[in-house]
């Protein structure tokens, strides 16, 4: 994979949270690369690092507390951690921009839609007021909105409409990269439906990349291409659909899978995974999962390292030691 | 003969507003086994919340019947309800915001069995309360903890050890695992199901997630615009799914397995205002197999085989 094919690369990213008593431990060395055209979804429960990570690519990190405390993160080849400022408002919104999970909140309540989709474009591409407004329209219309309702506020739209917006505003300056977090958690079944075919659809148009920042495996399958699972920080395993769905190799990846209903055997008994997640200001030595793990040994105690598994599936879990080792799924 | 422990007839709750009639819930019946799970299930706004909190009165109903075990709840005066909701308990949501910030976990739990004068002495109380927490797999050190303390699934089950502590028959449980993460929800509905089998406990199970209803639910309720449009056994309503809203709300779930898309039913437009409703089927305007009939006179809950009910002039038949 040469490098000029990279939208974005993260190479060993730390990021911590230090507080007067303690230090939030959120990323701990992940390294993540995307590919052009490709939509890659991030994978986790609360408090697995996935949004930090997202927030990072950005140097949107609040600071204090936040710290990037080491790593490198590029995008379209451009060096981000060493970035200024101004550099930064720049890439902003035009290379890289963000749809957030909220759009009850991600919008602001007094300003008109018109407004806030033009206020991107008039910054980055030097146009007059009144054109930027008429591409805000033209946006609208791009997302199922008439252009008419361009001069309408925020709490005039509903919950699908606003996300509409959101995404109106994320892809008016044809970004090359777009970061979602969880872009559909709030909405309707049947709405979501409609915004990730949306999505799905403006992506392939404008030829974009995209992050997909999820908790739903359900919505992975649909629109990723590729996968990685994000546990207490760190990256557990990584590879394409096919090698996330179908080939499940880390214990913590099967935990989620089988922690989920199946709809189609409704006699099926739900497996959870025993415990909680570990409290990143104290994480437990080696591996993090261990103390959840069913496979867990004394082999545990030291941090694995990622394993290849083939040249697109990578794991990182210590039980791989043992070459007899292997997982199948809802087998247990 | 069928143990009914839950029977509601046209329950009706209308809300003013300054637009007119908010129609919340609107003329919906139905019953509900000893020992079964009915599930609702519907997206925002269509009433499955009213409809659970207005079988405790915790919303007073407009209108309509509401009998359990044979009597009726909605005729009660303030304080016989008092003493049936020993019986009814509810599960609330957000375990955030559900659990009174100042009070430890064994007020929390204590409170119905004092109020209720269940048990008076207090070595008692707090035996009972560990046996409690116990049930719902709560560790007893836990015991003088504030909900502060306590992450999302604790919290939660904290808010069921309430809810059993007066040992009710029947539990209404309003989304009682959206707001966790899938490893602690599996957890949580895995601990439901144990309970409703050792306690022979009844479920209203409300939610938003239809694979977690199927998962969990005997029968299924699908509602929409306060109207409940298909009812039915969980397995014949997604093997087969009749009225056109439940098969556009089944085929947009994600599955969680690779090149597994199904046809999916991408539906026009968003659910209406609930304001004013007109005479009309309340889907026709986002229906793709919607006419003039259905624009004209609004359908009826009518049983096309057995235990199955449709409200739709043209079930699909699939």
């Amino acid at each position: 994979m040469s490098k000029e094919n990279l939208i974005l690369e993260i190479e060993n990213l730390v990021v911590n949270y230090e507080l007067e008593a303690e230090t939030v431990r959120a990323v701990n060395g992940i390294s993540l690369s995307l590919e052009k055209g490709k939509i890659v979804g991030l994978v986790g429960e609360t408090g697995a690092g996935k949004t930090t990570t997202a927030l990072s690519i950005l140097k949107l990190i609040p600071d204090p507390p936040g710290i990037i405390k080491n790593g490198n993160i590029s995008v379209d080849g451009q060096d981000i951690i060493h970035a200024s400022i101004e550099e930064m408002e720049v890439i902003r919104g035009k290379d890289v921009s963000m749809i957030f999970q909220d759009p009850m909140t991600s919008l602001n309540p007094v300003f008109t839609v018109g407004d806030q989709i033009a206020e991107s474009i008039e910054i980055h591409e030097k146009i007059s007021r009144n054109e930027a407004f008429k591409r805000a329209g033209e946006m609208l219309e791009m997302v199922g909105i008439p252009a008419s309702r361009a001069t309408e506020y925020p709490h005039q739209f509903s919950g699908g409409m606003k996300q509409r917006v959101v995404i109106a505003i994320a892809l008016a300056c044809n970004p090359k990269l777009i970061i979602a977090d969880e872009p559909t958690t709030a909405l309707d079944v049947t709405i979501q439906a409609q915004v990730l075919s949306l999505i799905k659809d403006l992506i392939e148009k404008n030829n974009a990349s995209m992050l997909l920042i999820t908790h739903d495996l359900g919505i992975v399958a649909e629109i990723c291409d590729e996968v990685a699972v994000m546990y207490a920080g760190r990256i557990v395993e990584k590879g394409t659909l096919e090698d996330i769905f179908n080939n499940t190799k880390h214990p913590y990846t099967e935990g989620l899978f089988n922690s989920l209903p199946n709809i189609d055997d409704r006699n099926a008994i739900l497996k959870p995974i025993k415990g909680l997640m570990p409290d990143p200001t104290n994480l437990p030595r080696g591996c993090s999962f261990a103390p959840r793990c069913d496979y867990c040994t004394d082999i545990c105690e030291i941090q694995p390292e990622n394993r290849m598994i083939s040249h697109t599936h990578s794991v990182a879990c210590s039980a791989y030691e043992n070459p007899e080792f292997s997982i199948v799924r809802g087998s247990k | 003969m069928k143990d009914i422990i839950l029977e509601v007839k046209n329950l009706k709750k209308y809300f003013k507003t300054p637009k007119g009639m908010l129609q919340a819930v609107d003329d919906i019946s139905f019953s509900l086994e000893r020992g079964k799970t009915l599930g609702v299930v519907g997206e925002s706004g269509c009433g499955k919340s009213t409809t659970g909190r207005t079988v405790l009165r915790l919303v007073e109903p407009t209108s309509g019947e509401i009998y359990f075990e044979g009597e009726n709840i909605a005729a009660l005066s303030k304080k016989a309800l008092m003493k049936k909701r020993k019986d009814i308990q509810m599960i609330f949501q957000d375990p955030f915001s559900s659990l009174d910030p100042r009070k430890t976990v064994k007020n929390i739990i204590a409170e119905a069995i004092v109020e209720n004068k269940m048990l008076k002495d207090k070595t008692a109380i707090e035996k009972r309360v560990l046996h409690l927490m116990e049930t719902v797999g709560l560790a007893e050190r836990l015991i003088n903890a504030y909900p502060h303390e306590l992450d999302g699934g604790r919290r939660q089950r904290v808010g069921i050890a309430r809810a059993l502590a007066v040992e009710p028959k029947l539990i209404v449980c309003d989304e009682p695992v959206s707001a966790l993460d899938v490893s602690i929800q599996a957890q949580i509905l895995n601990l439901l199901k144990k309970l409703q089998k050792e306690m022979d406990l009844t479920y209203i199970f409300i939610t938003h997630d239809l694979s977690v209803v199927n998962y969990f639910s005997d029968d299924i309720a699908v509602m929409y615009l306060g109207q409940i449009v298909e009812k039915a056994p969980s397995e014949a309503l997604f093997d087969n799914p009749r009225h056109p809203y439940t098969q556009a709300l089944l085929s947009a779930i994600p599955v969680p397995v690779i090149g597994k898309k199904k046809d999916r039913i991408i539906l026009k437009g968003e659910i209406s205002s609930p304001i004013n409703l007109k005479d009309e089927c309340r889907f026709a305007s986002r229906c793709i197999y919607a006419d003039e009939k259905c624009k004209s006179k609004s359908p009826v809950l009518t049983e096309i085989s057995p235990n199955h009910f449709v409200s739709c002039y043209k079930p699909l038949n699939f």
